[in-house]
């Protein structure tokens, strides 16, 4: 019994690791260094919502259904997203981070997995409500075309935005939400006046090179899906784009402590995952 | 069968009334018991380190949120961080991920139990508490499929009793118990 089903698992990984060979040998995105749970958990989600009976079979609609492989690459990104997601991380963006960018006369920010682009609105809203907008450059990046797509629209569904308010509300909004916004009875439209300052643009952590240099950078809940290996070469991304006493961001769960780059950078706000450059000795 | 020295890892899955639960098997564990458990227990997303300062100052086994990347050490418990999904990969190590609910719930049982039995295989030990849903089921299924030790509370003990006799349905259960006989099993099958 126990036997058969190992012998199952070993033939199960290895035809997940082919399916995502497939995809990098035929479409340029690879997975090859995501956390091996994970995607294979998404693969095996996707083998039983398809009706297909097999991975091998899937290796055959990567290679000649690229609709099919639209709906993997959706699979495989998880853009769950929201306005403010933590807000206690947005009032200490508000509170500690601006002031020390108030001194620059020119800021630039990049969103690395920006997804649908409600976190970018939501710096959007900061910057303007502290004065800084007008001065700032947004680069929003994501790999995933789709999801650079829906992020140029900024239109998101009525039914998030009671939990969009609440969460500005949380990080210290000085307004009503309902100013940023119009809405029919389906869709609430971000205005375009957020837009103005913001460049969304497709780009890949892992197979790209360094995008722009920027003051800020805001990476969050990627690394996660990334493992060591990987997670160093985005660092390294992140610290080639960075100046010194540039600030860095990163998710909730994730944390520089293990990364070989620990020592370029200073937690500023830990509780917080922002981490600020260190001026060389 | 089961004997000292083969098991590696303790998962439980918990939900409403695990509180409580939690608490009483901690209290039952020897001094000595050393596997390291980790624990999906149902909470709100936005919960604070209330569940960890409790079980913590149990002094039993020293309790923290799974960190992504960390692997797991004995005289150690870790719980699912809330609004995350916790998984073990292959080599034993935690991953946190933010896909959608599973069985409504997010950090869902079943995604931890079963990526732990394929990263622990017959090494495993797997038990079900008291909860108002079926999640876990599936995921103590697949701990036996793979050789593992199955244990769940006696639903007629059990605060709510439907995670319970949803997961005695759908797996083949090896043990179905008290929370202290639970913790008597437990502090046996440690080294
Ligand atoms: C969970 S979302 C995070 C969204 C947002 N940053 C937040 O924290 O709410 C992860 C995003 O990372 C993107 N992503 C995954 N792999 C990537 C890669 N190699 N390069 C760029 N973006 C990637 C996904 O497409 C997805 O939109």
């Amino acid at each position: 019994m126990k036997k058969i089903q190992e012998e199952q698992l070993e033939n199960q990984d290895i035809e997940v690791r082919l399916v995502i060979e497939a995809i990098y040998q035929k479409y340029g995105y690879d997975f090859r260094n995501y956390s091996q749970a994970h995607v294979k958990r998404r693969i095996l989600n996707r083998l039983n919502a398809s009706g297909m009976t097999s991975l091998s079979e899937m290796i055959h609609e990567v290679l000649y259904n690229s609709k099919f492989v639209d709906l993997l690459l959706m699979d495989l990104s998880i853009t769950v997203t929201e306005m403010f997601r933590d807000p206690s991380f947005y009032l200490a963006l508000r509170v500690e981070i601006f002031p020390l960018l108030k001194s620059y006369p020119f800021i630039k920010i990049w969103h690395a997995g920006c997804a649908s682009g409600e976190e970018v609105y939501s710096m959007a809203i900061l910057l303007k409500e502290e004065d800084l907008y007008s001065r700032t450059q947004i680069y929003a990046t994501d790999f995933n075309p789709l999801i650079i797509k829906q992020a140029k629209e900024g239109t998101y569904p009525v039914n998030r935005i009671k939990e969009f308010a609440v969460n500005y509300q949380k990080s210290g909004g000085k307004n009503a939400f309902s100013d940023y916004y119009t809405t029919d009875n389906e869709s609430a439209k971000l205005l375009d006046s957020l837009k103005k300052n913001i460049v969304f643009a497709t780009h890949n952590l892992v197979t790209d090179s360094v995008f722009a240099e920027v003051n800020l950078v805001i990476c969050r809940n990627v690394l996660i899906y990334f493992d060591r290996q990987l997670q160093d070469r985005v660092i390294r991304l992140f610290d080639d784009s960075l100046p010194s006493g540039g600030i860095l961001c990163l998710g909730s769960k994730e944390n520089l402590q293990f990364s070989s780059y620990y020592g370029e950078f200073n937690p500023l706000i830990a509780k917080e995952k922002i981490y600020i450059k260190k001026y060389p000795l | 069968m089961a004997h000292r020295n083969k098991y590696e890892a303790v998962v439980i899955g918990s939900s409403a009334g695990g509180l409580h639960a939690l608490k009483r098997l901690f209290l039952g564990l020897d001094s000595s018991f050393n596997l390291p458990v980790i624990i999906v227990q149902h909470l709100s997303a936005d919960a604070d380190n209330y569940l960890i300062n409790i079980l913590n100052d149990l002094g039993k086994l020293k309790v923290k949120e799974a960190d992504e990347k960390e692997e797991p050490a004995k005289g150690y418990a870790y719980l699912a961080p809330p609004n995350y999904h916790l998984l073990f990969e292959p080599d034993r190590t935690f991953t946190l991920t933010i896909d959608e609910r599973v069985n409504y719930a997010r950090p869902s049982i079943d995604v931890l139990f079963e990526t732990a039995a394929e990263a622990f295989k017959d090494r495993l030990i797997g038990i079900i508490f008291t909860g108002a849903n079926s999640d876990g089921s599936k995921g103590l299924k697949k701990i036996k499929e793979f050789g593992g030790l199955t244990i769940v509370q006696d639903p007629d003990t059990a605060e709510v009793d439907s995670m319970p006799r949803a997961a005695i349905q759908t797996a083949s259960v090896d043990h179905i118990a008290t929370i202290e006989e639970i913790a008597v099993i437990l502090n046996n099958l440690s080294e």
